[in-house]
Order: structure tokens, then sequence, then C-alpha cells
């Protein structure tokens, strides 16, 4: 099955459907099809708006993520500001990034015969239900029925611990914030910091209730709920026959693999079992070993703001006599060659999951990660997902329910505060406004009919394309004066403003607009 | 100099004041403002909503009445950035390169109105005199699309009479996003909540920026809850004189 399937798709031509894994297709425009719906946790189940709304209504939420967010924002900036080159750091991850992009097929093969010749064996999944397919399979082939896994965004993305539970496997979580929220049956709100929803009082309670020998009088205290984690995934570490990992980086010329973490667990989850399997986006490879030098300085100081991470875990194959006696690595597209298929779209892909654009973003951090629905919340995740899902609404006809990706674009103020937190520069706002356009299209394709914001729109160019138009336009408006006579302000207009008046006054309009004051006092000039 | 005044659609309709004491301003600094009488609207309400056809309209007509300009000003750093950032972009996505590089042309002479005093004119103590306790919020457009930087501040600075106190968190964004406002009421409403209270904690009087569009959002919200604190545009303080106080 390993046998490539991905090429660069050439700009302007069609997307030609996920071509046969039969034969070999690299350097001819391919394109996969985006991730389907019912697997995986990609798909908002709601749209963006109405899950906000509830997120904003629980005051203890608001409290943990403004309090945890500002923390790791505070952390970040100092950690930016030691390094008088950091510009330039985030223009050479730029550059690697899109030159990378540029010939995606070759480095891909590069790291899979790489891969192959220490000993490895690489996998080409092109979605979530074929990657939970060939894990599953490893796994049974080694008849465990348990496996210990690394921190994993792709993983989550596929929703992999479903498909092994479905098949009799335990899939155990070994960092701390992913143990919180599998013990929790919660889902992750954030890239980075997933049980960022979470308070100290919350976890405590939590590990009383779920871990079978914790210590009655635990307190909540980071030290002693860390050491409460450690002890009850010891016996874990120590059984496991098989792990499963993501991965930040690999590096195609040599067929490295690599995973960066703060907690050790990683490093236990890599190196005991016998059976290593890494699920990796095809989108994390890069062409050579000096790119470590910038990826890892930007990396930990944009996610944990910290100068390095505590472990930096790099392995090549299978080493006789050290680590695991079997790798596989599973390639992922999932709708990423779909995004690459876009000239501009594809800046999403650069993204390396630093999750810096969350905890600068003003929306993010007053929803939290779950009112965007899927695993890669805030801003980054707004102009991904729906990249990756396609842009389609309602219901997804696969028996996944409905998925609303297409209203998260629109989950943003345009305040461009991620594209500066941003280490490989990904125009975010710029990407949001595209996408936005997309849906639009999206939406006007499948209603046939204009939507009511469509034609108030094209009526508003009509009129703002025309002064005297636009002048006639001022002077109907200014009717509203008559509800605003008494306090100068109005405090309610019709639908859709009033989404506006509901918590804000609008202004009253005043009795000379400014080109009629211009041309009472300025009669002379143009 | 002879500056165009592009004063913005929310200006012209909704808050002449503004556009009247950028002129006001500008003649008492001794150079001469035109107002091209065809101007409307950059258009920017209709890309950011997903509409880039119909803002091109827009952005055709800008062009064909700025076009002769030698320096245009908006008291709009979210107009201004549309012009600098928007508008060749739409005229290239849409295949017209020629629109574009009059669009390019339009924009290279399209400053914001504290980019026209620091940079343009030279000049931070514009002569204003505005004798109150005030507080500045640097828009998201001024700062990150069109990096205003500290100009507004240094301007605001050498105001006579005026106390300026410092926001905190000052460059969070307040919440406004044009549609995103209605759109996602609830989410801009509790960004605007944050805002207010810390305009409110600093004990202005005044709220200042250079774009009265965030100015609507946030005045609409403390003029609601009752706030002791008014919002007012920084071409407005600037335009302020012992002689004649705004």
């Amino acid at each position: 099955m390993s046998r490539a399937f991905l090429g660069i798709p050439a700009i302007g031509v069609p997307a030609a459907g996920p071509a046969a894994l039969g034969a070999p297709t690299v350097g001819v425009p391919t394109v996969g099809a985006a991730a389907p719906p019912g697997v995986g946790h990609l798909h908002a189940s709601r749209p963006f708006p109405a899950a906000a709304r509830d997120a904003l209504a629980d005051p203890q939420l608001r409290r943990n993520l403004g309090h945890a967010t500002g923390v790791i924002r505070a952390k970040r900036a100092a950690a930016v500001a030691e390094l008088d080159d950091w510009e330039q750091l985030r223009l050479a991850g730029e550059a690697i990034k899109r030159s990378t992009m540029a010939s995606l097929d070759t480095h891909l093969v590069r790291l899979e015969a790489e891969v192959t010749a220490r000993g490895g064996t690489v996998h080409w999944a092109r979605d979530a239900r074929e990657a939970n397919a060939i894990v599953t399979g490893l796994v049974r082939s080694t008849g465990a029925d348990e496996v210990v896994k690394v921190k994993s965004m792709a993983t989550q993305e596929i929703g992999l611990n479903e498909a092994l539970a479905a098949a009799g496997i335990t899939a155990v979580e070994t960092d701390l914030a992913e143990l919180i929220i599998q013990l929790g049956e919660d889902r992750p709100s954030h890239i980075l910091v997933p049980a960022i929803h979470r308070n100290r009082g919350e976890i405590r309670d939590l590990f009383l209730r779920t871990m079978p020998d914790v210590d009655p009088q635990l307190a909540a205290e980071p030290r002693q709920l860390a050491m409460a984690a450690r002890a009850h995934l010891r016996r874990t570490f120590l059984r496991a026959r098989v792990a499963v990992s993501g991965a930040n980086l690999a590096i195609a010329e040599t067929g490295t693999l690599a995973v960066v973490e703060s907690e050790g667990n990683g490093r236990m989850c890599l190196t005991l079992p016998d059976t290593l399997i890494t699920v990796m986006g095809i989108e994390k490879v890069l062409p050579s070993w000096s790119d470590l030098e910038v990826f890892l300085q930007l990396l930990p100081r944009s996610s944990t703001g910290e100068r390095m991470n505590p472990y930096t875990s790099l392995w090549t194959g299978v080493t006789p006599g050290d680590g695991p006696r079997a790798f596989h690595l599973v390639l992922l597209d999932n709708g990423r060659t779909a995004a690459l298929a876009d000239r501009v779209g594809r800046d999403a892909l650069h993204c390396i999951r630093c999750s810096a654009c969350l905890n600068v973003c003003p929306v993010y951090e007053r929803t939290g990660g779950h009112a965007y629905g899927s695993i890669y919340p805030g801003p980054i995740g707004a102009v991904l997902s729906p990249q990756l899902t396609g842009l389609h609404r309602g219901s997804d006809g696969g028996g996944g329910g409905a998925t609303f990706n297409a209203s998260l674009p629109f989950a943003s103020s345009l305040c461009g505060a991620c594209f500066d937190a941003c280490p490989v520069r990904i125009d975010i706002p710029s990407l949001l406004v595209r996408l936005r356009a997309a849906a639009v299209d999206a939406a006007r394709d499948a209603q046939r009919l204009p939507t009511p914001e469509a034609l108030s729109m094209a009526a508003a160019a009509h009129v703002m394309s025309s002064p005297a138009r636009f002048a006639a336009a001022e002077s109907a408006s200014r009717l509203a004066r008559l509800a605003g006579r008494r306090t100068g302000r109005l405090s309610a207009l019709p639908w859709p403003l009033s989404a506006w008046t509901a918590t804000r006054d609008a202004p009253r309009p005043p009795a000379e607009t400014f080109r009629q004051w211009w041309s009472r006092t300025h009669p002379d000039r143009p | 100099m002879r500056i165009a005044l592009f004063v913005t659609c929310l200006v012209d309709a909704l808050y002449p004041r503004v556009g009247q004491a950028t002129v006001t301003l500008l003649e008492r600094l001794g150079h001469e403002v035109v107002f091209p009488a065809g101007q409307t609207c950059c258009g920017q309400m209709h890309v950011n909503s997903g509409y880039p056809r119909e803002a091109l309209t827009l952005v055709r007509h800008h062009v064909d009445v700025f076009e002769d300009a030698e320096v245009i000003v908006a008291p709009s750093g979210s107009c201004a950035g549309s012009v600098r950032h928007q508008h060749a972009a739409l005229a290239r996505d849409a295949g017209d390169d020629a629109l574009a590089v009059r669009a390019d042309a339009v924009a290279a002479r399209t400053v914001e109105l504290s980019e026209l005093l620091v940079d343009v004119l030279g000049v931070e103590d514009v002569g204003a005199y505005y004798p109150h306790r005030v507080t500045y919020h640097p828009t998201c457009h001024s700062l990150r699309v069109l990096r205003v930087g500290d100009r507004p501040l240094r301007l605001l600075r050498r105001v006579a009479g005026m106390t300026l106190l410092e926001l905190p968190e000052a460059a969070t964004c307040c919440g406004f996003g044009g549609t995103f406002a209605v759109k996602n009421a609830a989410t801009s409403t509790a960004m605007l909540a944050d805002k207010m209270r810390h305009i409110v904690g600093t004990g202005a009087e005044v709220a200042t920026a250079g774009d009265a569009s965030c100015l609507m959002h946030i005045g609409g919200g403390l003029s609601r809850l009752g706030a002791p604190t008014r919002t007012v545009h920084l071409a407005e303080i600037l335009a302020s004189t012992a002689a004649a106080p705004s």
C-alpha cells in the first residue's frame, strides 16, 4: 500500500478526485477529496454564533479562559522579545514552508524512501477512515488491546480513539491535559492546552472521581495533580506494547520524525513499547535537517513561551537494541491536497500548530475552543477546518449529522492579532476574507435564490457606486432622526440591526450630512 | 499642500462633525482641502462580508474619483487600510490588471489622518487645546493594517490642557468588526464589555480613536450603560483650540 498518490495540483487544473492507489502518480496533478463527514472531529455540528452564545453564558469558562490565555500571551511576548532576529526567523519559517509546499510531492516521496531504507514502513491514507483502518489493523496484528498515546492533533482530527475503541482497543492518552480530557469524557478546546477550559479545582474533582487509587486528600495544586497523573500512568507505560504518536515535523532527507513536548510522557511512548505508529499530516514534512534550526526556535517560543521545550525526541526508522522494534508512519491527506490546490488557501497548511493565534484572539479568548466545533479552533481553525472539509452547509448527507464549517470564517472581527503572532506569518485575516467569499458563493449555489444579505449587499453596491444615489439614500436614512429626537440616540432598530441595538445604542442621523455641510461652506470648491 | 479628503461613507452620513474637524484642522495648519464630490464608499464592508464582485464596482468608482489627487487623507484607519491593502488585490483577483495598477497608485497616495500629520506634513504639535481627561484606543486596522504605531499618541501628547490616561489592554479589539458586530453579536458584545470596563476604569471623560466605526461601537455601548465616558474622534480633539473648543 506504500505508494504515493500525491502530487502538487497545478493551479487552475480542476480537482481530479482521489487518484487510484494502484498507480504511482507523483508529479501528476492530483487532488484528494475533502475530509469526509461522519468520522473524526473536523466538522462543526452547530453554527458558530449559536455555539458561541452558549459558551459566553458560562462565567466559569470565561474566567478560566481569560486567565489562561493571559498567562500564555505574556509568556510568549517575553520569549519572543528576547530574540533580536525574531522577524527574520518568521520570514525564514514562511519561506521554508512556502517552498516546501511548492514541491510537497517530491519531499514526501523522499521521506518515504528514507524511512523505508531505515527499517520503517510508510502507509498512505487518503482520509480519516483509511488512516483509522490502517492503524487499527497494525495494532490488531500485534495482538495488543491497549495503546499508549502521545498528544497528537492528527489522531484527534481523524477520531482514532473512537475507531480503536470500536475495534476493542483501549487508547490511553498520556499527556496530562489530554488525560484530563479523556477521563472527563470531554473534548479538547485548545491545540496546545486541550484542557484550558478547566481549572485546578475542576481537575482535582475529576481525578478524585475517576482515578481508582488516588489519595483522597489530593489538593488542587499543580504539582500534586501532576504527581497523581504520573502514578496513574506509570503502570500503563510499563505494560504497553504499542504506542501511537503524531509528529511535529519530519525531515525528508534523513527520514527523521520529531515530537516536541514538555512532560516526558512522549519520550516514554516513543521509546518503551515494541511498536510505534505515527500518524502525520502530509504538510508537516520539511526538506532538510538544517530546517530544524528555524522551527525548533519558532515553535516553543510561540506555543509555550519557552526558549526550548523540555523534551525533543527525534527518531529515524528503527535501531536494533534501542527503542521500538517496528515503526510505522501513516501519512494523512484528509482534505490537505484539496486545500493545497488553492493558490492562496494553501497558506493555512503552513501551520505548525503552535496555537499562538488562539491565545491572542479576542474571539477565542471569550468563546473557547468548543464553540468552533472542529478540533482545530481559533483563527487558524477558522481557515483550516473549512478548507479541509469544504464549505457545504447543513446536512452532510453521509449520516454524520450536520456540518456548519461555513460559519467559521465569519467568527472573527478581522482584528489581525493572529497574523502578528503567527510564527510562519500566515495572513489569517486575508484567508478569512477569501473564505467568506467562498462561503457566500457556496450558499448562493445551494439556494439558487439570493439570500436577503446578498440582495442588500448588491443594493448597497448599486447605491454607493453613484454619489447621487448615495446622497438620496442618506436623506432617506435621516427619517430615523424622528425616532431618536428625544434622547439623541436610537435604542431599537428593526432586524437585522436589532442585533446591534440589543446591546448598543445607534447614532441618530445628523441634521446635515458632511457633503451638505461642505457644499454650504465651500461653495467655490470642488 | 492641496489635500483631497476621503471623508468615508460612515462619517459623511452619520458623523459629519469628524469630517468638519478634519477640514478645520488642515485649513488651520495652512493647507487647502478639496472634497472630490463623486466619492462614496471604499467597499470594505462588501469585501469583508464575502462580496468581492460587488466591492469591485466600488473600487473602480473610488479610483475614478481619486485618481488625480496628490495626497488623499481619510479620518479612518480602517477605510485607508481597505484602499491600501484590498483595492488592488481585488482588481487583480478579478483579472483586471489595469485597474489594479491604477488602484495601487491611488493607494500609494492614501494616508490616515495621523500619518498625514506626522509623516507628510511633519507636524506633531498641531496647536490644539482640549482641557479633558482622555484615553486613546488604537483601532485594529490603524495598528495592524496601516501600522500607524504611536503617531496618534505623539499628536495627543502635544495637545495643551489635556490629561492622557493609559488604556489597559489597549491593542485588543473592541469587537466591532463590521458585520461581525451583527452576525456574531454575542461575541462582539463580550469583547465590547471588556473594552468598556478598561475605558471606564481609566476615569477618562473621553475615549478617542482614529475610526468613527469603532467609536460608534464603543460609544453605543457606553451610552446604553449610561457610562460617564463619551467618545470623540481624534480629529475633533486635534481641531479643538482655546478660541474654538470642540
